[in-house]
């Protein structure tokens, strides 16, 4: 039970984050990907500030606990090498975020706004989650 | 780019990179969008427990950032056909590519992954040439 509330209550920060950042608006995403157009870098300075708040978690973390908690991780036990895969899903990703504005994260969070295109989205979006595991995981 | 954008970006990517250190350092799990998301495709598991609880986080966000009386901007312009398409394409490029935005951008880079920066440079590239395409040439 305590561990959904704390599970309940990092998703309702992530996604305030997203909020406040202005992230969770698409427009304002594809204004920074709009390195052409009138640029707003907002979206570097989202991801440097998050890069900076958990860098400076995981150095205090490594610190104060000899235990290395990356090899707890389970994603720092993935494999590290770049591979096709990697290259080919991650300039998928980057067409479809490149025509929406919209990645995972703030798909979800406007899915209470009730815009027709937000669900045609997130509908899609699970029909391609299903359609990896259909292809590459049997 | 005015002060007040500026202070909102970073606010907002530091309740997300401190919201990704928390699950990180009190689950061991990474705040991976995509990979959370489609961990609730059936057949549930256990891990669909965790991923279900910071999935409805996110998703309460929006609401509760209302009941605050400010309102939250979701300007999506193209039309829910392309929306679907684009869709499609994040569900699937992330899945093949290991992660999205959160997954690669902000927690991998953090631990200064190898592969989460080549996606993140990837997805980021592609992204920005799609825009151009649809804003400049289209």
């Amino acid at each position: 039970m305590k561990n959904t509330v704390y599970l309940f209550a990092y998703g309702l920060l992530f996604g305030l984050g997203l909020i406040v950042a202005g992230m969770s608006n698409p427009a304002k995403v594809l204004a920074f990907l709009d390195v052409a157009g009138a640029w707003d870098p907002s979206l570097a300075l989202v991801m440097a500030s998050a890069l900076l708040t958990l860098g400076l978690a995981r150095y205090l973390m490594h610190r104060n606990n000899d235990a290395a908690d990356s090899e707890q991780e389970p994603s720092a036990r993935v494999p590290t090498g770049v591979d096709g895969k990697l290259i080919t899903g991650a300039a998928i990703f980057g067409v479809g975020w490149g025509l929406s504005g919209f990645c995972p994260g703030p798909a979800l969070l406007g899915l209470s706004a009730g815009v027709l295109g937000n669900y045609a989205f997130v509908a899609a979006m699970f029909v391609g989650f299903w359609l990896f595991r259909l292809l590459h995981q049997r | 780019m005015n002060y007040l954008t500026i202070l909102s970006a970073l606010t907002g990517g530091a309740m997300i990179g401190l919201a990704a250190a928390l699950l990180l350092f009190t689950h061991k799990h990474t705040a991976g969008i995509s990979g959370i998301a489609a961990g609730m495709l059936p057949p549930w598991s256990e891990g669909s427990v965790w991923r279900g609880w910071f999935l409805a986080g996110l998703l309460a966000s929006a609401p509760l950032y209302r009941l605050s009386g400010a309102d939250i901007v979701l300007d999506l312009d193209a039309s829910p056909g392309l929306l679907a398409i684009a869709g499609l394409l994040v569900g699937y490029g992330t899945r093949l590519g290991g992660g999205c935005t959160s997954g690669h951008g902000v927690c991998g880079i953090s631990r200064l992954s190898v592969r989460s920066i080549v996606a993140t440079l990837t997805f980021m590239l592609t992204a920005g040439i799609t825009v151009f395409i649809v804003r400049h040439l289209l």
